[in-house]
């Protein structure tokens, strides 16, 4: 009640003060305590021998790929909507960002909805420079929306339908309907061991081992930088 | 892909480990990069002011110049960099749109240099960023208008291949084009003028009879005025029949406004003629009188300012528009408040919501008749709000309307004045041309007194020489070359008639005046020529041809040239003879070289002319020096030829 009344007193206040102003004509002046949030967050990476020994970047590589993360978000930290942008400039013919939201959620460590310089060159660090477990082990924290250390065939359903969605209405052949859920039956088939249902970052690291398709696509990420 | 995220395609790619392990087939193989280059800074020179940015940044955008293999045309290999020889500061902007990923226009900058720029780097404007686009746009439209207000004094001038009907309707459109389209032009509009004062005059209370009021003039000289308007209504009718004709499209013509107003005009004349005897539409017809002041608008014709008053309300029609309906609205509103404040107070004049209309529009636009005033208060307080709404509902669009036709008018303006300074401006530029030519002639002249003296004289060539730049040398030797081929035979007449009249050619290589000149000249030197002067003139009239290398003289020399070849006649139809105590000439090419005194050994009887054929390809253009042309006689020929030549140019060149 008495929240009410302090709203009502200042919104009356706010409507004299209007009226003052019409009368005496003094110009509109910027109402500074209206913006609360500051419009721009800068944040500033660690050293650079930090991230060094941090990731398995050399000093050169960090710097280019600090310049190019700087160029795109001066602010120092991506967030969700920019990254998608990005991210769908590689995928104009279909709808990425569910999987830019997947990737967000995986590469924002701290869970704090921006993703700073650290937290995406130590994500790219293990992807790239990693071994083929720590590959693993990243893919599976991306696959596991919800962190509890299993995948279910929902989480796994989602995932394949925002792979499919990148790929867009214009395939050849046409999509069907139901191939992500296919493809999500056809998933667990292969990994889930015990068919209990969930698959687990045992079975998984363990399937994939054993899949030479899987480990031969791994080796594709050597030399992308 | 989109550029500008070059930079995070490593990112995508190393994101792609999320499609791995479902993936069911083998993924491709990855491209290998051939060379592991470091990302390194580049040098960009542009003229003289370095420029350095990344080698990456320059990548990002791989469809322009700097972004594509293309710059390596640009690269210096001694100072390792890349040098452009364009304007610096034009380059600001091209190098920042690679490092922002946003094209800016910078506002102090001309809108067709910038173009030039962008063309050149290959850069699109379209992707200028939001901010800057608007101007951009704005002022590449300003330019386009201002060449294509050029281009229309262009077409102005057109060649004289018109038929009667295009000169006709030239003559309309543009009076200043001849003498009677002008006489028309002020005949019309005089006739304009005395049929509007003669429509005007026609209610003036004239005399009054003793036992009559006032009459109007028109009924007391009825015969005169009738008279007077017949007059004017047949100019004006044949004026629009005239038009009509020579229209290039009578369907659009009939429908331009200028010809509607023409009819109106002149219709109510006829409609009058037809109708005198019925009186019960004699109402109507005098309504119809009403329409004869239309004359006046027949003046927008002759007066650009009209034009420019009506094109301004064209353009603002959205601004009146708005004006009316703001007006309209404001009337209605305030006519409603007056008529009910009034309605208490007795013997108001405001007995309706019309009625009340008046009041409000008298108000709102501060003219105040005074003829309906309210009387209670609120009527009264009401009244001043209406009035001092009214001159800011008036206010309000007029700034509008006048900034449009101070536009127009400027623009039309300037359209004027580019018109009268681009006479002054192309006459100056051909006097720069021209200087540049006789730096040729000149330079030919010496250039030729070099090859003749050649054979004979070494040392005094230097003296001869004249210095020229290796540019110039090498643009005269073009020239020189561009004779040389276009020279396939040379004639020489045998002329007994004496004195051969100057001989216009058919084609004239030469400059119109000089050349009048050089046969006004040669005649009075046909007597004693001197090499000097007669290299002068000669010099001048053959070199000249050479500067107007159009090809369909050439072509008709060619056919005159050719035909006189087939016929046997050797005459030369370009050939201008002029006789005179002319210094002989040997047969040999090389006896044109000999030096001027051995000249005047030979003996040329005045007026004669011998006939040489030159085959090709002996390009024997006429040496412009002076004497005789050299012919390399191939064919017989006696050896003291009387060659006249000498100031006859023989201009000869037809191919």
């Amino acid at each position: 009640m008495s929240h009410c009344r302090k709203r009502c007193k200042r919104q009356l206040i706010k409507v004299a003060r209007y009226f003052y102003r019409f009368l005496t004509g003094t110009l509109t002046q910027d109402s500074i305590e209206d913006d609360f949030e500051l419009s721009t967050v800068c944040h500033r990476p660690e050293g650079l021998e930090k991230l060094q020994e941090q990731t398995k970047f050399t000093k050169k590589e960090l710097q280019v790929l600090y310049r190019g993360f700087k160029n795109e978000c001066p602010s120092g930290v991506v967030n969700e909507d920019t990254f998608k942008i990005i991210y769908s400039q590689f995928f104009p013919q279909g709808d990425s960002s569910t999987y830019a939201h997947f990737l967000f959620e995986a590469f924002d460590t701290n869970k704090n909805g921006s993703v700073s310089f650290e937290d995406f060159v130590i994500g790219l660090s293990i992807i790239l420079r990693g071994t083929i477990n720590d590959r693993l082990n990243w893919a599976f924290n991306l696959y596991d929306l919800n962190k509890d250390g299993c995948i279910t065939k929902e989480e796994m359903l989602d995932i394949m339908k925002s792979i499919y969605d990148m790929m867009g209405k214009y395939t050849y052949p046409c999509m069907q309907e139901d191939a992500p859920r296919e493809h999500v039956e056809n998933f667990f088939q292969k990994m889930d061991r015990n068919n209990d249902g969930v698959v687990t970052i045992d079975e998984f690291i363990e399937s994939c081992q054993k899949d030479e398709n899987i480990m031969q696509s791994m080796q594709l990420f050597d030399n992308v930088i | 892909m989109a550029t500008g995220v070059a930079a995070w395609l490593p990112f995508a790619r190393a994101a792609a480990i999320g499609w791995m392990p479902v993936a069911n087939c083998p993924m491709p193989p990855a491209p290998r990069e051939h060379s592991k280059k470091q990302d390194e800074l580049i040098i960009l020179n542009v003229s003289g002011r370095r420029f350095q940015t990344w080698r990456t940044t320059l990548d990002r955008y791989p469809d322009t110049l700097l972004g594509s293999t293309e710059k390596e045309f640009f690269y210096n290999e001694e100072t390792k960099e890349y040098f452009f020889d364009r304007d610096p500061d034009a380059f600001r902007s091209v190098l920042n749109f690679y490092r922002t990923g946003k094209l800016h226009y910078p506002r102090y900058e001309c809108i067709s240099a910038y173009d030039e720029e962008l063309a050149f780097f290959g850069i699109i404007p379209e992707i200028i960023g939001d901010c800057c686009y608007e101007e951009y746009k704005d002022r590449k439209r300003e330019n386009a208008e201002r060449l294509m207000d050029d281009q229309e004094e262009n077409k102005d001038s057109r060649l004289p291949n018109m038929n009667f009907r295009e000169t006709m309707w030239r003559a309309f459109e543009n009076p200043h084009t001849s003498t009677m389209a002008l006489v028309f032009y002020y005949v019309t509009g005089f006739f304009i003028a005395v049929s509007v004062i003669t429509n005007v005059v026609e209610t003036v209370p004239c005399g009054s009879t003793p036992n009559q009021k006032d009459v109007p003039c028109g009924e007391r000289y009825t015969v005169a005025f009738f008279c007077m308007d017949t007059a004017c209504v047949m100019i004006f009718t044949v004026e629009y029949l005239l038009r009509l004709f020579a229209a290039p499209s009578r369907y659009r013509f009939m429908r331009s406004v200028m010809s509607i107003i023409d009819v109106v005009a002149i219709l109510p004349y006829y409609i009058g003629l037809v109708m005198t005897n019925n009186e019960d539409v004699s109402g109507a017809f005098v309504t119809l009188r009403v329409f004869r002041v239309f004359r006046i608008f027949k003046f927008s014709r002759h007066s650009q300012g009209l034009r420019i008053l009506g094109y301004t309300l064209k353009s603002c029609a959205s601004e009146l528009g708005f004006l009316l309906f703001s007006l309209t609205m404001a009337i209605i509103i305030f006519a409603t408040v007056m008529f009910y404040a009034e309605k208490g107070s007795s013997s108001s004049k405001f007995t309706s919501i019309p009625a009340s209309f008046w009041y409000t529009i008298v108000t709102m636009t501060t003219l105040g008749y005074g003829d309906m005033v309210p009387k209670t208060i609120a009527g009264k307080i009401f009244g001043s709000i209406c009035s001092l709404s009214g001159v800011l509902v008036i206010a309000l669009p007029v700034p509008v309307i006048v900034s449009n036709f101070s536009r127009i008018y400027h623009q039309n303006q300037r359209a004027d004045k580019r018109r009268a300074q681009k006479k002054a401006r192309l006459a100056r530029i051909r006097i720069a041309k021209k200087g540049s030519s006789n730096a040729y002639l000149q330079s030919k002249r010496n250039g030729l007194l070099n090859e003749l003296l050649d054979l004979t004289v070494k040392e005094e060539e230097q003296h001869m020489n004249k210095t020229s730049s290796l540019l110039e040398s090498q643009h005269h030797h073009l020239l020189h070359c561009l004779e040389k081929t276009t020279v396939t035979f040379i004639y020489f007449i045998v002329d007994d008639y004496g004195l051969q009249p100057m001989k216009t050619p058919k084609i004239s290589f030469v400059d119109e005046q000089l050349y009048e000149q050089n046969c006004v000249e040669g005649a009075q030197f046909s007597r004693s020529p001197s090499l000097s002067s007669q290299d002068g003139f000669t010099g001048t009239c053959c070199t000249r041809r050479s500067r107007k290398r159009i090809p369909l003289p050439n072509a008709s020399l060619s056919t005159t040239h050719t035909h006189t070849h087939t016929q046997g006649l050797q005459e030369l139809s370009a050939i201008h003879i002029q006789c005179g105590d002319q210094p002989s000439l040997s047969t040999s090419r090389s006896s044109l070289n000999i030096k001027s005194s051995e000249r005047s050994r030979i003996n040329c009887r005045g007026q004669q002319i011998t006939t040489a054929v030159i085959s090709l390809p002996s390009p024997t253009n006429f040496p412009p020096d002076g004497d005789g042309h050299g012919l390399p006689n191939p064919l017989s020929t006696p050896p003291t030829i009387n060659t006249t030549s000498s100031s006859n140019i023989v201009k000869v060149s037809a191919l």
